[in-house]
């Protein structure tokens, strides 16, 4: 799967997709095939206040747990319910139906920038 | 400082890594922990049709001779001697203090012949415990040999493994009763076949010669049989509730805590051991292997404390999520008080306490016919 250039990408292998002031976050393809088949997600309660770069919660394959970092900071408006419930949504679409956070965030902007774009991303997960 | 050593392969290995499996390293071998499916397809195949697992890492020792049964029920809690020929016996290797160097699959091939499958990262300690005293045995008479090599061994496990290694095996392979054993061709192949295995489910282990191993395995998949690795493997032992030494269970802990005492034969004339466990389980053991299910969320894993009121009464060495129950569930040792089934108390997982049921082990036990 080629990697999304609608959005931003951590070196934790997060990615963050602006729509207005409300920012979704999710974990990368890299990150659902190194963990395999994804069996557990634990979010946080909406309404939390998340700083950028924060472990937000955690990730659970059959082999392995990994904590979840955000890419973004600000007030987490919505999680996705559905993935709690049924955790391979996340193998089945990391980028779409397997997001996990929505966060509202004032300084979208500069937090941005501290992320990679695609390219960027691709080169690190390349080598 | 020693040095590093390459990886052992087994005869299998080019199959695994053409076949585009993730190979990692267990017990000093390159193993496939997964194929491309995934470890849950896996799991379900196994539970629902056939899977097979490469098992040639396994140690295979045999000993021969007029002395190799007496020799062995000197060193194994066993009873080779009331094992009729062409039978096998699950049971624990003790040292003479009574910890556990491995848990392993004696078979009596005839009078004087044995072979013994153990596991692979206790290879060197069970040589290391059988071999010098082997070679100083005081009537002599028996003669170790390691098959390791020259043998592969393949399990083949699900509901329809017996019906599909019957399509390859004129014998037939069914004609095989659970925990027997004897010469056959499977797919043309001269092996041995077993009806033993580690995952809950009937079916065979196979062993082959090693140059003819991946003909099997082909053979095998043609038949529809799919591909596992260590991954499902491990999930399929823990939702069957069988152990995994090193990681349940030490030479630091005995038979009767492991729940192990049907499968700890001590009364046979000559056990080396037998004294020391006797004396132990008849001082009885605080503690007890223990299954339990989450009744909260989160997954139980090796190393978690098991928490009481605040006190730790216990210690998680397995756990994992069941796809074949949908649940999560784990076991490990605790205290014998609270071992009784529908007892609740908490799993530390990584700070936060979540709370679990005993459950009666196995978790989970096929229909059968």
């Amino acid at each position: 799967m080629t990697t999304p250039d609608d959005r931003r990408y951590s070196d934790e292998h997060e990615w963050a997709l602006v729509d207005g002031d409300i920012i979704t976050v999710g974990v990368t393809q890299f990150a659902t095939d190194s963990l395999g088949d994804v069996v557990y997600v634990d979010l946080p309660e909406s309404g939390t206040e998340i700083s950028q770069f924060d472990k937000f919660g955690e990730i659970e394959s059959v082999k392995a747990v990994s904590d979840l970092f955000t890419p973004v900071g600000g007030t987490i408006v919505e999680v996705n319910s559905e993935v709690i419930d049924t955790p391979e949504k996340v193998n089945e679409d990391p980028y779409s139906v397997g997001w996990l956070l929505k966060v509202e965030a004032s300084d979208a902007a500069s937090q941005l920038e501290k992320l990679m774009d695609a390219g960027a991303y691709d080169e690190l997960t390349a080598e | 400082m020693p040095r590093e050593q390459a990886l052992k392969k087994t005869p299998l290995h080019l199959t695994h890594v053409a076949a585009g499996a993730r190979m990692v390293e267990f017990g000093g071998w390159d193993m496939p922990v997964q194929y491309p499916g995934g470890i849950l397809s896996e799991v379900r195949a196994v539970r629902e049709n056939a899977g097979m697992f490469d098992v040639s890492h396994m140690a295979r020792f045999q000993f021969v001779g007029p002395e190799a049964v007496a020799f062995l029920d000197r060193m194994l809690a066993a009873d080779v001697a009331g094992l009729r020929q062409g039978r096998a016996r699950y049971h624990v290797i003790c040292n003479e203090g009574g910890g556990i160097i491995d848990d392993a699959i004696v078979y009596r091939i005839t009078e004087d012949q044995c072979l013994l499958v153990a596991n692979s990262g206790n290879a060197d300690a069970v040589r290391e415990f059988l071999i010098p005293a082997a070679q100083q045995n005081p009537n002599g008479g028996v003669f170790f040999t390691d098959l390791s090599d020259e043998v592969a061994m393949i399990a083949v496990q699900g509901p329809n493994a017996v019906e599909i290694v019957d399509r390859l095996c004129p014998l037939p392979a069914s004609s095989v009763r659970p925990f027997r054993v004897r010469r056959a061709e499977v797919a043309g192949i001269p092996s041995r076949i077993a009806r033993t295995g580690y995952t809950g489910e009937d079916g065979f282990e196979i062993m082959p010669p090693s140059d003819r191993a991946a003909e099997l395995w082909d053979a095998l998949e043609a038949e529809g049989v799919a591909p596992a690795g260590l991954g499902a493997r491990d999930v399929l032992r823990l939702e069957a509730g069988l152990m995994l030494h090193g990681n349940d269970m030490t030479a630091e802990n005995n038979p009767y805590e492991a729940g192990l005492e049907r499968f700890t034969f001590i009364d046979t004339p000559g056990y080396e051991a037998g004294e020391a466990l006797g004396a132990i389980r008849d001082a009885g053991t605080p503690r007890l292997m223990t299954g339990f299910r989450m009744v909260g969320r989160g997954i139980p894993r090796h190393g978690h404390p098991v928490m009481k009121d605040g006190q730790q009464v216990g210690i998680v060495t397995s756990g994992t999520h069941s796809p074949t129950l949908d649940a999560n569930i784990g076991m490990g040792y605790v205290d014998r008080g609270l071992s009784g089934e529908g007892t609740r108390f908490e799993i530390d997982i990584r700070g936060r306490l979540v709370e679990a049921e005993v459950v009666a082990l196995p978790f989970y036990s096929r229909k059968r016919a």
